[in-house]
């Protein structure tokens, strides 16, 4: 097991190098920043050639990539345009992402697993057929014209909720954005709890623990739903990763400070520095969330195991 | 027994997630007397000479006043802490400042709180965006070359006579340079800015009628009253409250919530229902900007001799008063000159000037596009950055009506640029194949900044590389002339030549729009359609 996990440690390195010089590569590819910080009005020479040579814009790419690199492992991201530090951009933008994704992943978790639990026990009732259609429904609804009509109906009409997050987000106003961001997830981990319940539902070992007279609570909980989360893990997992990128949306949307807004941010003002630096931890948290996925795969199965 | 402890791990790391993540929590500032505000994270830091955009220039004008200031209701040039300029010969100029003023933390506004700001903004090694407002100043070759490091570190031009009194010298004739000082370059700065520039940076310090009481970079900056200003405009409030938001719909939203009490961008989305929401509390006022189509004049396509009929055709091609109606819900109104209203008569605004080319006229349009050689290619795009500011509807619609004019669907389309970066990219390195948006707002409502930076050979903002002498010799008069009313005039015959040449089209004037809140009163815009903040009172 530990051994494994070394070796997994070891290959994020060749992915974490490729997946930082493609994303410098592609912002890189949007063309020469400086130009647009001089707005309608034409950047004089002078002046954009002093602040191309402090960015390290006119040198080579592969130059610049080595700069930053070194860098990176000295601990600097570099400057943001606005004259913050990236590392002081990412200590306010990482907790305030990382308590939306949290309430969102609980929120995914508790209500998927349920739902599914539920909707698998009792495969082709009326119970069953009404959580298929919601989650198809929910599925198929984009994150911005659910975020849109909740805040709308929530935070306007009913005023249960603020419709913008303050800047400090505590945790109670992350509810309403934590399920927007939770409810597309939310819909395929009841699918796949679903379907995983339903089939291990009638297989040998729940079957044969039903006839030795263990409590049926018991039976779903310790023997069906441990064998059935195995997909449902995999999936919240990698989720993880995918919920802190794909913030952006709901954080614009509920005007969340996190990492979704610097991103937008950096990426509209061609801000290489932000944009590389928030995305390569982000590449990071996502090996992170894969690595301890297949850490607790072993602890679901014990059939699973690393030597 | 190997169960417990991975439970025990799996709960520890959860724990440690919520407190790590839950120090969030705030100073609880009081919001009486408080108005708060939408904002648009500004792009550089705070300084004068190195905020070139309205986000930070409105913070600006809250912390700060300079040797002058643009009348929030007329526009006008007044003195502040100026108490005279004087000049003889429209070059040389004494400028004697006002006694009693101060900066917030006690520091006295002196002669040298000008000289040393503007010395910094100038340069070149500082890498002020706004040094080219210095240009006029003799020596800024020497501290801002094209090329290489500066040779000198102050401006020649600029001298101290005492605490009160300063001298500059221009590099030509500018009779109406005083009425540019009302501009953000162009404001004092205290020591504490030379001295303790990151510290400064984090917590700016001014002479204007707010003081900073918090600034959390990227969210919010909350403004209190300065109980001490000297000057006869204080704020009629307790502080502004400036909180960034990333979408102006979010915005609105919480202006409808009560969340919110002041919003300075009312989404196009919003535009159809937004009386019904608000009442009287919408304002929908004329400003500074213009937008208009400009041609690339480098591309022989564009400017072949007899290719004024083409430009001017296709101006005639667009139904202006349509587009405003239809997609603006009237919060443009269509240009027949290449200023702007807000200028006033007096001040070089003429309804009109641009003549029979803003009019409307299909049959008109056919033809002298066809007297102009056709459009080149038979199409035509038109470019815009499709990242902001919702111009792809507009673009559609002048694109509909020059196709609708010429009975071709292909003779214009649009031509999207993903980000405003790459779009000023394509600009200034002279790429555009085709007319390209362009909007323009004012720096200082004078009819000279309105056609000088954009149609003068070379200058700064001349995007479409206009270039004709009479037109440089017109506005090389008007800004010799002493009596404003002949620059003025003189300046609106150089705009003469734009109608003739049409090297941009004018489209319409830009309105400024805002919402407010039941909680506040008394709100205006000014003529850059910005909100006067400390006019505004809390009920």
């Amino acid at each position: 097991m530990g051994r494994y996990a070394v070796r997994r440690l070891l290959q994020m390195i060749p992915v974490f190098i490729g997946s930082t010089f493609l994303i410098f590569f592609m912002v890189y590819a949007l063309g020469d920043p400086v130009a647009a910080m001089f707005g309608d009005r034409a950047p004089d020479p002078a002046t954009a050639a002093q602040i191309r040579r402090d960015l390290y814009l006119d040198e080579p790419l592969w130059k610049q990539y080595l700069h930053y690199m070194g860098q990176i492992f000295q601990g600097n991201f570099g400057t943001a345009f606005n004259g913050q530090s990236v590392t002081e951009l990412m200590a306010s933008a990482f907790p305030v992402t990382l308590r939306l994704t949290i309430v969102a992943v609980v929120i995914e978790m508790v209500v998927g697993i349920v739902l599914g639990v539920f909707s698998g026990l009792r495969r082709g009732r009326d119970i069953d057929t009404t959580v298929l259609v919601l989650t198809l429904v929910v599925v198929s609804i984009p994150t911005f014209v659910s975020g849109y009509l909740l805040q709308f109906v929530f935070g306007v009409q009913w005023g249960w909720a603020a419709p913008s997050v303050a800047p400090e987000a505590p945790l109670n106003e992350l509810l309403l954005p934590g399920l927007v961001l939770a409810l597309v997830s939310l819909a395929y981990v009841t699918r796949l709890t679903r379907t995983s319940i339903a089939e291990n539902a009638r297989a040998d070992y729940v079957r044969t623990a039903l006839a030795k007279g263990l409590p049926r609570r018991r039976v779903i909980t310790r023997h069906l739903l441990r064998n059935s989360l195995i997909p449902v893990v995999t999936f919240i997992g990698t989720d993880i990763g995918a919920l802190m990128g794909g913030a952006i949306v709901t954080e614009r949307i509920f005007n969340i400070h996190g990492v979704g807004f610097q991103l937008y941010q950096g990426i509209l003002r061609q801000n290489s520095p932000t944009v590389v630096g928030f995305v390569t931890i982000l590449v990071l948290v996502f090996l992170l969330a894969n690595l301890l996925v297949d850490l607790l795969y072993a602890v679901l199965d014990p059939r699973i195991r690393y030597a | 027994m190997r169960r417990a402890t991975r439970a025990k791990w799996g709960g520890c790391a959860l724990v440690v997630a919520l407190v790590a993540t839950a120090c969030g929590g705030g100073a609880g500032a009081s919001r009486s007397g408080v108005v708060s505000s939408s904002w648009g994270d500004p792009q550089n830091p705070l300084e004068p000479a190195n905020t070139n955009e309205v986000q930070g220039g409105k913070v600006l004008e809250m912390l700060f006043r300079g040797l002058k200031r643009y009348d929030p209701k007329t526009g006008a040039a007044e003195n502040v802490i100026a108490d005279r300029i004087e000049t003889a010969d429209s070059r040389n100029f004494t400028v004697t400042l006002k006694k009693g003023w101060t900066f917030s933390n006690g520091e006295k506004v002196t002669a040298r709180s000008f000289v040393d700001a503007w010395n910094y903004g100038a340069l070149l090694t500082n890498k002020q965006k706004n040094a080219a407002f210095f240009q006029y100043i003799d020596g800024f070759a020497r501290v801002h070359p094209d090329s290489g490091s500066p040779r000198a570190r102050t401006l020649s031009g600029l001298a101290v006579k005492d605490d009160r009194t300063f001298t500059v010298k221009l590099n030509q004739k500018f009779s109406s340079w005083p009425d540019t000082l009302g501009y953000a370059a162009f404001m004092p700065l205290p020591r504490a800015f030379f001295r303790h520039h990151a510290d400064w940076i984090a917590k700016p310090v001014g002479n204007g009628p707010y003081l900073v009481d918090s600034y959390e970079k990227g969210s919010v900056l909350r403004m209190r009253k300065w109980q001490k200003y000297p000057g006869d405009d204080p704020a009629r409030n307790g502080g502004i409250d400036l909180r960034v938001y990333t979408d102006n719909n979010t915005a609105y939203t919480d202006l409808q919530a009560g969340n919110l009490d002041l919003v300075d961008d009312v989404p196009a989305a919003q535009l159809k229902h937004v009386k019904a929401d608000l009442g009287g509390r919408y304002i929908n006022q004329p400003a500074g900007i213009i937008q208009t189509l400009t041609f690339p004049m480098y591309d022989k396509r564009w400017n072949h001799p007899g290719a004024e009929k083409l430009r001017r055709g296709l101006s005639m091609a667009i139904d202006r008063d349509q587009i405003t109606r239809e997609i603006f819900q009237r919060t443009r109104t269509p240009a027949t000159d290449w200023t702007s209203p807000v200028l006033g008569a007096k001040g070089g605004y003429r309804a009109g000037l641009c003549g029979d080319a803003c009019v409307f006229d299909p049959a008109r349009a056919k033809q002298l596009i066809k007297e102009g050689g056709g459009i080149p290619g038979g199409t035509m795009t038109l470019a815009y950055n499709a990242d902001s500011g919702s111009h792809k509807d507009w673009i559609d619609a002048v694109c509909n009506s020059v196709n609708k004019t010429l009975g071709d669907d292909n003779a214009c389309v649009g031509n999207p640029v993903g980000t405003f970066a790459d779009f000023r990219n394509k600009i200034t390195a002279k790429r555009m194949t085709g007319p390209f948006r362009a909007g323009w707002q004012m720096d200082y409502p004078l009819i000279q900044n309105f056609l000088q930076p954009l149609y003068y050979t070379d200058a700064s903002s001349n995007d479409g590389k206009f270039s004709n002498h009479a037109f440089d010799k017109l506005v090389n008069e008007a800004n010799a002339a002493t009596d404003t009313g002949r620059a003025v005039a003189t300046f609106q015959d150089s705009e003469k030549i734009l109608a003739q040449q049409m090297p941009a089209i004018p489209l319409w004037y830009q309105n400024g729009s805002a919402g407010y809140s039941e909680r506040i009163g008394n709100v205006s815009l000014n003529p850059f359609s910005v909100p006067v903040y400390n006019e505004i009172k809390v009920n």
